[in-house]
């Protein structure tokens, strides 16, 4: 009875501690640390390499996941439409390990397959991901440069139906951009979608 | 009059589930709210997601110990409502006898908030309501065997 309770007590303490590392994830308004990651063409990538953008759409994705492969088309749509400016920063934090169909050799063959025209990054260390705070894939991060200071301004998904493009009648991304151009407050700063969620690391 | 029964089967006129309702986010909604005896154990998942597969036995395990302890299992399925046979076929093969619903609601922002606030969207995802809905615990987690037992343990049902 004593050692069911201590578990009991163990897992709640858990349960607490995850809650407490989940709070200290990105929120709408934080201003990002730039990070280093190697892209598929096995060079080392940060956001400062964009000079001229004015931002960013960082997009936590990874290739075995239904949701990531259901926005695939719409991600590269957002670059082609908006990637001189805001530029896609794809981003795969899963662990390889226990999802094969995520490593870098695979992640490099996805993009091959689907002409990916943005960076496709590998989280290996999976660093980014925590920092960010992302919890799933797909999960967008739309970043403004304010002076030297990139700051968070959308985050989550990217319209309202993952099973069909054509029946979305939200564009979340797209009006986020639309507004910043503009010189307009995002009417809708966060959304909610059901992902993946990151295979972290034992 | 035969026609159009199968053009109303094909078009989901008629729901032919079998053992898998196919719901809108009201009636979970309803059932989240519904004051009653029980504990209520509330489980997201999908066939394609492989933690959520790995965690379903237990579920499964809770129903079968609890259900005639005033612990209500409901294993509620985010698969594509276009793809209940292979919802059902997995059930099958996992032995499944909890109740199983499709929530076929792909408009995700408007929903999952009033599930928990919490909730980011990943899934697996369950939530907990206390007998008479006194109290509500949300996880966005994997759980083990012996967690989702201690759990439900503790809550003593």
């Amino acid at each position: 009875m004593i050692m069911k309770k201590t578990i009991a007590l163990l897992s709640l303490t858990f349960l607490v501690v995850s809650a407490v590392v989940l709070s200290s994830a990105y929120k709408v308004g934080d201003t990002i640390t730039d990070f280093k990651l190697k892209n598929i063409d096995d060079k080392l990538v940060s956001l400062s390499d964009f000079k001229d953008s004015k931002g960013y759409i960082i997009v936590f994705t990874c290739n075995h996941c239904p949701y990531a492969k259901a926005y695939e088309e719409r991600i590269i749509d957002l670059q082609k439409k908006y990637g001189k400016n805001y530029p896609v920063i794809a981003i795969n934090p899963n662990d390889a390990v226990k999802y094969p169909d995520d490593s870098f050799e695979n992640m490099k063959k996805r993009a091959k397959e689907k002409n990916f025209p943005f960076v496709y990054l590998h989280d290996e260390s999976q660093s980014v991901a925590q920092l960010f705070g992302a919890t799933k894939t797909p999960h967008v991060y739309l970043v403004q440069k304010e002076g030297v200071k990139n700051v968070i301004k959308y985050i989550g998904a990217i319209d309202n139906n993952y099973q069909d493009a054509k029946a979305a009648t939200e564009f979340y991304v797209a009006d986020a951009i639309a507004a910043l151009e503009a010189g307009k407050d995002i009417s809708l700063k966060e959304t909610k979608a059901i992902g993946c969620s990151i295979k972290w690391k034992e | 009059m035969k026609t159009f029964v199968w053009w109303a089967l094909l078009t989901g006129l008629i729901s032919l589930q079998g053992d898998i309702e196919v719901i809108k986010w009201p009636t979970l909604e309803e059932y989240i709210n519904k004051k009653q005896g029980k504990v209520k154990v509330i489980n997201f998942w999908a066939t394609w997601c492989k933690p959520c597969m790995e965690e379903l036995p237990y579920f499964e395990q809770i129903h079968r110990d609890y259900k005639d302890k005033n612990v209500e299992v409901l294993l509620v399925s985010l698969d594509q409502a276009s793809m209940t046979d292979k919802v059902k076929a997995s059930l099958r093969k996992n032995n499944i006898t909890a109740k199983v619903v499709l929530l076929d609601e792909v408009d995700f922002n408007k929903w999952i908030n009033a599930v928990d606030t919490t909730w980011s969207g990943s899934i697996p995802a369950t939530l907990v309501i206390s007998k008479n809905n006194t109290t509500k615990a949300f996880y966005e987690k994997q759980f083990t065997q012996q967690q989702l037992e201690e759990l439900i343990h503790s809550l003593k049902p």
